[in-house]
């Protein structure tokens, strides 16, 4: 039987199940697919923290979303155009995300009396006129499954297991992607189990003959490869590339890298890939708490290691105290903070970006830091290496503010050449450096850094000793010279504000937008989303996101003041526009929302569409 | 192997530029001078020892040693050396604390860093005391104290700090006196020896806010029938004239203390640190009485067991073995593994 191809620019679809059913594999393996084929992508998990609530229940539900276009996309898509819906649950709790006419692929298997009515359901949706107006597609995924692998050597319980291969079978046929990665991951995955691979095998291919075969899929589809810069790339989610950025930092200074960390959602992540990377002479310590993780990686730090500490808000918290200490000494550290919604354990699994006010303050006594934030998954990576490259050359402590939609969310990243990196060696003191050529000052500085000598342990003749008490200008001697403390306050915050840091730069093709929008961190897709949307309906709208939060950029106030309005979108309740409104004076217009989940491109689009209409 | 080169170093040679600032008679003087007088026998060059401390009167130590230092905050020593050492086995690192820093703030750093083994020598100065505060009971205070904070007695009671190490498998525990300088050094003497972490409790005098806590042990005449001097290897008698003994009675969980006299001689324990078994030493640290009376003093327990620095080490190394590139070029495998495509 032949099908009709019909051509499609851009897709959404979101893989739900139960949290067992395997739907965060399903649709890692089909983004692995649909990134071989050269499409454009984004993607987001939305899983919840509970590890297997009671199945087949609205908490239980786990979904992957995944946008793929033949042009670069920004956002992993507002609205699914097909949802795979692998039980009564997983389609109660996401239809209201679909618009009128999308695909909905649903497993009839499980559409069982009673997993009906765990999600209230009185009637079978199926049955009713609930799904009127959408496209649905009932698949007997489980028995097809079963009946697909009765000639496996494997147990009913692993046939049935098997069915998310299924439906990425029938997805694939579906969006006619190439399955080769698949079929070669399932061999690594199952490298121990002959049995299951075949069976995986059998049940994709059983899902791909479904949909060539059965005449309730008439349209098969297609989208073209993306028009991307020339390079190899990979698929890569913000923790893993992170991950990557900071075994790079250690590569390109040549320090030995140390991780102390201990395990927190949505960042243990990072702590697992870096475990992985011994031969790079990366020690990772799972302490035993997080004050104990940040003070390893403070005494890491100390003996000449760049010590880094990944966590979230509640860990950030706890370690603050640690952190004002590493101010006080002047030593480089690394603190990771993978937001997500608080406060205290708020929603885990689910993104905001209320920590911003925590890291640009949340220290006792005048603590300033350097704080940066990356805007996308593969942005991750340069935005640790920025991150180490600050408390390198400038020996302060670096606040790198990362979130749950971007640690998780994953895009094509176009892999860097290495020696194209940032160098980022360091000398350490060796010699004594006062006047009489025999003394070391400890709290000497470097006149265009300020940053004062790295002299680690071990180096002859610079013995010294410090600590938390105010230290004496220059010979780092405890001090309580009211004049001294003013100073080192003063120089303190000064070796802050004066890190250079880039221009940030406006995005504004029309060349005549009287609004700015302004963002930081994760909301840089969904804003630049809007911003096009805009733009393609004849609206001029300017866009400039922050990745320095502090020191900000020293164009910054100029930006603002060449707008009639700017508009901060945020995930939080107004943090940055705080920030901009105290320190240049402007009249910025917070738009926020704590949902935990991303800011759709749509809402964004319609927010300042009303606000152009009043400029 | 020939001999290490004697660097020649003296006790003048750890004394910083600084001055000392404790309150006139504190013990922590003596200390400080046993330590400096004891470092030459390291024979490790100033520039390889450490000295890390957390907050209180006792760790202000590092400002006087003329090592590196670092004074840190309040409880965190532990933690902070744990990364020091872990990343820098070259080193010596030593951990300055006392009873409200290591016990009450700090108390989950200390019993990890000893269940880890870490190469840290932790001098823990247990004054029974808050001095820096000024006052307040601490959590080796005798349960009923007067202070500050407790002005009709506190209600809580203290930690046997040596219990709770050996709670925590710590595979070197001993306990020393400040005044007692020729002991303190060869406990000190021990710890340095010992690979991995080693737990030293110093009965230190407070002489403003609990002073003469540790009298007994002290006064020429009455601390010998106190103290249990501890020697690998020896029974465990005691007192002016040997008069008592410690036995381990059949049937019991524990150690006793007993009339020599009245003590068959191969009923006496023979003390032995090397014992595997924590129960041996934990019983020791049963034996001192409110009243300080059965205090032994010495090593209560010297065993092996990889320190945490040569495992992950050893973990580094493994990996790093197979090496054949250049860190870029391991770089540039390691960002482009996994699936990748290629857009020309």
């Amino acid at each position: 039987m032949s099908k009709q191809i019909r051509q499609l620019d851009r897709v959404v679809i979101r893989f739900a199940g139960d949290s067992g059913d395997g739907m965060q594999l399903t649709g890692d393996r089909f983004t692995s697919e649909t990134a071989q084929l050269g499409n454009d992508i984004s993607t987001l998990p939305n899983f919840p923290a509970e590890i297997r609530a009671p199945a087949g229940t609205l908490p239980g539900v786990s979904s992957f979303q995944v946008h793929f276009a033949d042009y670069d996309i920004l956002t992993p898509g507002d609205a699914p155009n097909v949802l795979v819906a692998m039980n009564p649950a997983a389609l109660k709790a996401n239809l209201a995300d679909l618009p009128r006419g999308a695909d909905i692929i649903v497993n009839t298997d499980e559409f069982t009396k009673r997993n009906l009515s765990k999600v209230g359901y009185q009637v079978n949706p199926l049955d009713d006129d609930t799904l009127a107006g959408y496209a649905v597609h009932p698949v007997a995924l489980t028995s097809m499954t079963i009946g697909a692998l009765a000639d496996q050597d494997v147990s009913k319980k692993d046939a049935e297991r098997a069915k998310n291969m299924f439906a990425l079978g029938l997805l694939s046929w579906m969006y006619s992607r190439p399955y080769e990665s698949t079929l070669r991951f399932l061999e690594r995955k199952f490298a121990r189990r002959p049995e299951l691979v075949a069976a995986n095998v059998a049940a994709f291919r059983a899902g791909w003959n479904f949909g060539e075969t059965t005449e309730d899929f008439a349209v098969r589809y297609e989208v073209k490869p993306a028009k991307m810069p020339p390079g190899t790339y990979r698929n890569i989610t913000g923790n893993a590339a992170l991950s990557l950025g900071l075994v790079a930092a250690g590569v390109r200074s040549g320090l030995p890298v140390f991780l102390g960390a201990y395990p927190i959602t949505p960042a243990s992540d990072i702590l697992h890939e870096l475990s992985k990377h011994k031969k790079f002479g990366v020690l990772t310590m799972q302490a035993e708490d997080e004050i104990a993780a940040v003070g390893a990686a403070l005494g890491a730090s100390y003996g000449g290691a760049l010590g880094i500490t990944t966590t979230s808000g509640p860990g950030v918290a706890l370690k603050s105290e640690t952190i004002s200490l590493a101010v006080a000494l002047e030593l480089p550290l690394l603190i990771v903070d993978v937001q997500r919604a608080g406060p205290s354990t708020g929603m885990p699994t689910k993104t905001e970006q209320a920590d911003l006010n925590l890291a640009l303050n949340g220290r006792h006594g005048e603590a300033p830091v350097a704080v940066i934030a990356p805007k996308s998954p593969a942005d991750c990576f340069y935005a640790a290496l920025e991150a180490a490259r600050i408390a390198l050359t400038y020996r302060t402590p670096v606040i790198l503010l990362s979130d749950n939609y971007v640690a998780n969310g994953s895009e094509p990243w176009l892999l860097p050449d290495v020696n194209s990196l940032p160098d980022l060696r360091v000398e350490f003191a060796t010699a004594p450096n006062g006047e009489d050529g025999s003394t070391f000052l400890p709290y000497l500085r470097d006149p265009e850094t300020l940053a004062r000598p790295w002299a680690i342990p071990g180096t002859p003749g610079l013995e010294h000793r410090i600590g938390g008490l105010e230290k004496a200008d220059k010979t780092g001697d405890i001090s309580y010279d009211p004049a001294n403390h003013d100073f080192m306050v003063r120089t303190r915050a000064a070796r802050i504000e004066t890190i250079p840091v880039p221009d940030v730069e406006v995005e504004d093709p029309d060349g005549d937008a009287r609004v700015l929008v302004l963002g930081w961190g994760s909301t840089y897709g969904p804003i630049g989303a809007a911003c096009r949307g805009l733009r393609q309906r004849g609206l001029s709208v300017a866009q400039a996101h922050l990745r320095h939060l502090a020191p900000m950029p020293a164009n910054l106030g100029t930006v603002l003041r060449s707008y009639d309005r700017v508009v901060i979108p945020e995930m939080n309740l107004g943090q940055l526009a705080h920030v901009i409104r105290a320190k240049y004076l402007v009249d910025a217009i917070g738009y926020n929302q704590v949902r935990g989940l991303p800011f759709t491109a749509a809402e964004l689009e319609t927010m300042l569409e009303e606000v152009l209409k009043n400029v | 192997m020939s001999e290490p080169i004697s660097l020649k170093l003296t006790a003048k040679d750890f004394k910083s530029d600084q001055e000392v600032r404790w309150c006139p008679g504190c013990g922590d003087y003596a200390i400080l001078a046993a330590v400096q007088g004891f470092m030459p026998e390291l024979n490790i060059p100033r520039e390889r020892i450490v000295f890390i401390s957390g907050i209180g009167c006792s760790s202000r130590f590092p400002y006087y040693m003329n090592t590196y230092g670092m004074h840190s905050i309040h409880g965190r020593a532990p933690a902070i050396a744990t990364g020091l050492s872990a990343t820098r086995p070259d080193l010596s690192v030593w951990v300055v604390t006392g009873d409200g820093d290591a016990l009450s703030i700090g108390g989950n750093h200390l019993i990890h860093a000893l269940r880890r083994n870490v190469n840290l020598k932790i001098l823990l100065f247990n004054n029974r005391i808050y001095g820096l505060t000024k006052g307040q009971y601490s959590p080796t205070s005798e349960v009923g104290k007067i202070t500050k904070s407790t002005p009709v007695g506190s209600a809580d009671a203290p930690f046997n700090p040596l219990s709770l190490a050996l709670g925590a498998e710590a595979t070197f525990v001993a306990r020393t006196i400040d005044s007692d300088r020729k002991h303190l050094q060869s406990v000190l003497r021990a710890a340095a020896e010992h690979e991995g972490s080693a737990f030293v409790e110093i009965y230190q005098n407070c002489n403003i806010f609990n002073d003469g806590a540790f009298d007994p042990l002290k006064e020429h005449g009455i601390r010998d029938d106190y103290l249990i001097r501890l020697e690998h290897g020896q029974p465990i008698t005691f007192g002016k004239d040997g008069q008592f003994c410690v036995v381990h009675p059949p049937g019991g969980f524990g150690l006793e203390v007993r009339e020599t006299a009245a003590t068959r001689p191969e009923e006496i324990v023979v003390h032995d640190a090397n014992v595997t078994d924590p129960a041996y030493a934990f019983a020791l640290s049963r034996l001192p009485g409110l009243d300080l009376r059965n205090t032994p003093i010495g090593v209560f327990r010297a065993v092996e067991r990889p320190s945490y620095e040569n495992v992950v080490r050893a973990q580094l190394d493994a990996a790093r073995a197979e090496v054949t590139e250049t860190p870029e070029q391991q770089l540039a495998g390691l960002l482009s593994s996994g699936d990748t495509w290629t857009i020309l």
